[in-house]
C-alpha cells in the first residue's frame, strides 16, 4: 500500500551514505587522540610513582620527581583563583541582573569574547609590561597568577551568566513582591540556586589555568628553582613548563621522563574537566523547574 | 489621627532608605566595576604592549622592511634586521593546513552528533569532543615532537618531522574540538519546526540537514570556523614545539618554519628589557592582539546576523 519509490529509495540510500561518512569523520577525529593518549598512558605510567610527584628533581632535572613543578601549578592556580573567581562572579552578576541590553553591553560582551580570543602569548606580553615591570611585581607568583586571571576571567564569566541566567525570572519577581531589594534577591535567591554552575565554571577554571605554559613563561615561573617559593613575590617552577622544559631544554633527557611529566598534566586536566562534567549532568537531574 | 498615619508612614518608609537600600547601590557599583573590567583588561593589553612596543614603531621602524622582509636577525653583530615576513609565512602555512583538517572534520562531527547521534552515543560523544578541547596546548607540543616526529620521519622518509605537516595536524586536532562545539550549538540553535515541517513534507534525514539545517545555520557555522582560525593563529607552545622553529618561508610541508607567537615565546627571555630586539617582540605582539580582535569582531557580527535574521 505505502510502497517506497525509486525516488525515495536513492535518498535514503544518500542518506546512509552521509551517514556512514559523517559517522567516519567523528571517528577520524576521535580515535588518533585516544590512541594517542594510550601511547601517553603506556609509556608514561611505569614512571609514576609517589617518589616521582614527591620529591625533587636532581641531576640536572633528569632524575627526581616534579614536586617543586606540582607545588608551584597548585600555587599558581589557587592565587590565579582568588583574583578572578570574585570578579568574574561580579561581572556575571552585573550582565546577568543589571545589564541593560545596549551597545555598552554589547561592548562588554565582545571584550569577553577578546579576552578569551587573544592569544596567550600576548597575555604574556601584558603580563609583563603591567604586572612585572609597571607594578613592579617582578617574575613573581603574583605576576604569573594575575597574567593567568586576567586570561581565564571570560571562563568564569560566561559559566556563572549561563547558571544565573537558568534561575527563572519567576523566582526573582516573587522575591522583588515580598519588597526585597535587587542585591537581597540575588544573594538569597539568584546565587543559592545558581552555586552548582558556578562551582563547574570555577573547576573549569582551574583545569584551563593548570594547562597554560605561555602567560607564565615570563612572568613568574622559571625552568628549575633548587628551592621552594616561600611567598608571592617568589618565581616558582611549574608543571606545563616543566613538560616544556624537559622535553625540548635538557639533553640526554631520559625518554621516560616527558611522558611522565605530560602523563600527569593531562591526567589532572582531565580529572577536573570530567569532574565539571559530572557535576553538571548531576545538576541537570536535580532541576526541578 | 492624620497626623498619626503619616507618622506610621514614616516607619515603613517606602523610599527604602535606609541601610538595604544602601548595601544595594554599593552592590550594584561594586558588580558594575566587575562588569567593565572586561573592557578595563582589553583596553589595557592594548595599551600595555604598545607602551612597550611604541619606540620600534616610532624609531628604527619601518613598516616596509618590518613586514616585506624575509630576514628576522635580531641578535646579528653587524647589523640586526627586523623582517617578518617568513614568520607570518610560517604562521599562515601552519594555520592554513591545520583548517584544511580540522574545517570538515569538525563541522562534519558537529553534524553527525546534532543531527544522527542520538541518546548515548550522543552524551558520549559530545563528552569526548568537550575532554579533547580541555588538553592543554604544551601536551600537544609533547605530542607532536615525541609522537609525530618519528611518525612523520617513518612514513614520508624525511630528515626531519618537525615541519608545517607536524604542526599543521598537531593544530587542526587542537582546534577541531573547539570548532566541533561551537558549531553543534549552532546546529542545535536551529528550531525543531524547521525540521518537524521538512520530515512532514516527506525528506529524508539528509535532506533536512542538507536543505534545510545547514541554511538555516550558516553564520553560525561561519562563526565556529573563524572562531578556529583564531584560535589556530594564536596558538604558541604547540607550534613552538612542533615547526622545528627555523626561519623559513616554506616551499612544503615537509619544510620546517617558525611562527609569529612561537617567536616572541622562544626569544623574549633573552631580551634586554627595552633594547630593539625587545621592542620588536612587542611590536610583533602589537599585530597578533590587532589580527585576532579582527577576526573575533566579524566572528561576533556574522553570528550576530543570525539572531537578527
Amino acid at each position: 500500500m505505502f510502497e517506497a519509490s525509486p525516488i525515495n529509495l536513492k535518498n535514503l540510500t544518500r542518506q546512509k551514505i552521509f551517514r556512514f561518512l559523517l559517522g567516519s569523520m567523528t571517528a577520524t577525529l576521535i580515535l588518533p587522540v585516544a590512541l594517542i593518549l594510550g601511547t601517553l598512558i603506556v609509556k608514561g605510567a611505569p614512571v609514576i610513582s609517589f617518589d616521582f610527584l614527591f620529591t625533587s628533581p636532581t641531576n640536572g632535572m633528569t632524575a627526581g620527581g616534579i614536586f617543586p613543578a606540582l607545588l608551584g601549578t597548585i600555587l599558581l592556580v589557587l592565587v590565579a583563583l582568588l583574583a578572578s573567581v570574585p570578579l568574574g562572579v561580579a561581572a556575571a552578576i552585573y550582565l546577568s541582573e543589571y545589564a541593560p541590553d545596549n551597545w555598552f553591553t554589547r561592548a562588554i560582551n565582545l571584550a569577553i569574547i577578546n579576552l578569551a580570543g587573544v592569544p596567550s602569548i600576548v597575555h604574556a606580553l601584558f603580563g609583563l609590561g603591567a604586572f612585572v615591570l609597571f607594578f613592579r611585581f617582578g617574575t613573581s607568583i603574583l605576576a604569573a597568577s594575575l597574567t593567568l586571571a586576567v586570561m581565564t576571567l571570560p571562563v568564569v564569566i560566561v559559566a556563572t551568566r549561563e547558571s544565573l541566567q537558568a534561575v527563572p525570572m519567576a523566582f526573582r519577581e516573587a522575591c522583588w513582591n515580598m519588597g526585597a531589594t535587587r542585591w537581597q534577591t540575588i544573594r538569597r535567591i539568584v546565587l543559592p540556586n545558581a552555586v552548582t554552575g558556578i562551582l563547574t565554571g570555577v573547576i573549569l577554571e582551574v583545569s584551563r589555568t593548570s594547562g597554560e605554559t605561555a602567560p607564565i613563561m615570563f612572568t613568574g615561573a622559571v625552568f628549575f628553582l633548587p628551592f621552594l617559593p616561600q611567598g608571592v613575590f617568589d618565581q616558582t617552577m611549574a608543571l606545563s613548563l616543566h613538560l616544556f622544559v624537559v622535553s625540548t631544554q635538557v639533553p640526554e633527557m631520559p625518554e621516560a621522563v616527558p611522558y611522565g611529566v605530560a602523563l600527569v598534566l593531562i591526567g589532572m586536566v582531565l580529572l577536573m574537566n570530567s569532574a565539571s562534567i559530572a557535576l553538571r549532568m548531576y545538576l541537570r537531574g536535580k532541576k526541578k523547574w | 489621627m492624620n497626623k498619626q498615619t503619616r507618622a506610621s508612614s514614616k516607619t515603613t518608609d517606602f523610599d527604602r532608605l535606609n541601610r538595604d537600600w544602601y548595601i544595594d547601590k554599593a552592590v550594584q557599583i561594586l558588580v558594575f566595576i566587575g562588569g567593565i573590567s572586561a573592557i578595563v583588561f582589553i583596553i589595557g593589553i592594548f595599551i600595555f604592549i604598545t607602551k612597550e612596543g611604541m619606540g620600534f614603531l616610532l624609531g628604527d621602524f619601518s613598516f616596509k622592511e618590518f613586514f616585506l622582509s624575509p630576514n628576522w636577525r635580531p641578535t646579528s653583530e653587524n647589523k640586526a634586521t627586523y623582517g617578518i615576513l617568513a614568520l607570518i609565512a610560517g604562521t599562515a602555512s601552519v594555520t592554513g593546513l591545520a583548517m584544511l583538517v580540522a574545517i570538515p572534520f569538525s563541522l562534519g562531527t558537529a553534524i553527525f552528533i546534532a543531527e544522527f547521534a542520538t541518546g548515548k552515543t550522543r552524551e558520549f560523544l559530545k563528552i569526548t569532543v568537550e575532554l579533547l578541547a580541555a588538553i592543554p596546548s604544551v601536551v600537544w607540543g609533547f605530542i607532536g615532537l615525541a609522537i609525530m616526529n618519528p611518525l612523520i620521519i617513518d612514513i614520508f622518509d624525511v630528515p626531519v618531522g618537525l615541519n608545517v605537516l607536524n604542526a599543521g595536524i598537531i593544530l587542526g586536532l587542537m582546534a577541531a574540538p573547539i570548532m566541533t562545539s561551537i558549531a553543534e550549538d549552532a546546529l542545535k540553535a536551529v528550531p525543531d519546526r524547521y525540521r518537524e515541517a521538512a520530515e512532514a513534507l516527506g525528506a529524508t534525514r539528509w535532506q533536512v540537514i542538507y536543505k534545510v539545517v545547514l541554511p538555516a545555520a550558516k553564520n553560525g557555522l561561519l562563526g565556529a570556523v573563524l572562531l578556529g582560525v583564531g584560535r589556530g593563529f594564536g596558538e604558541t607552545m604547540a607550534v613552538l614545539m612542533a615547526t622545528g622553529h627555523a626561519i623559513n618561508i616554506p616551499g612544503s610541508v615537509f619544510d620546517s618554519v617558525r611562527a609569529l607567537t612561537a617567536t616572541i615565546a622562544a626569544e623574549l627571555g633573552e631580551t634586554a628589557v627595552g633594547s630593539p630586539h625587545y621592542k620588536a617582540l612587542f611590536t610583533i605582539g602589537i599585530s597578533l592582539f590587532l589580527i585576532t580582535f579582527v577576526i573575533n569582531l566579524i566572528a561576533d557580527l556574522v553570528v550576530r546576523g543570525v539572531k537578527k535574521g
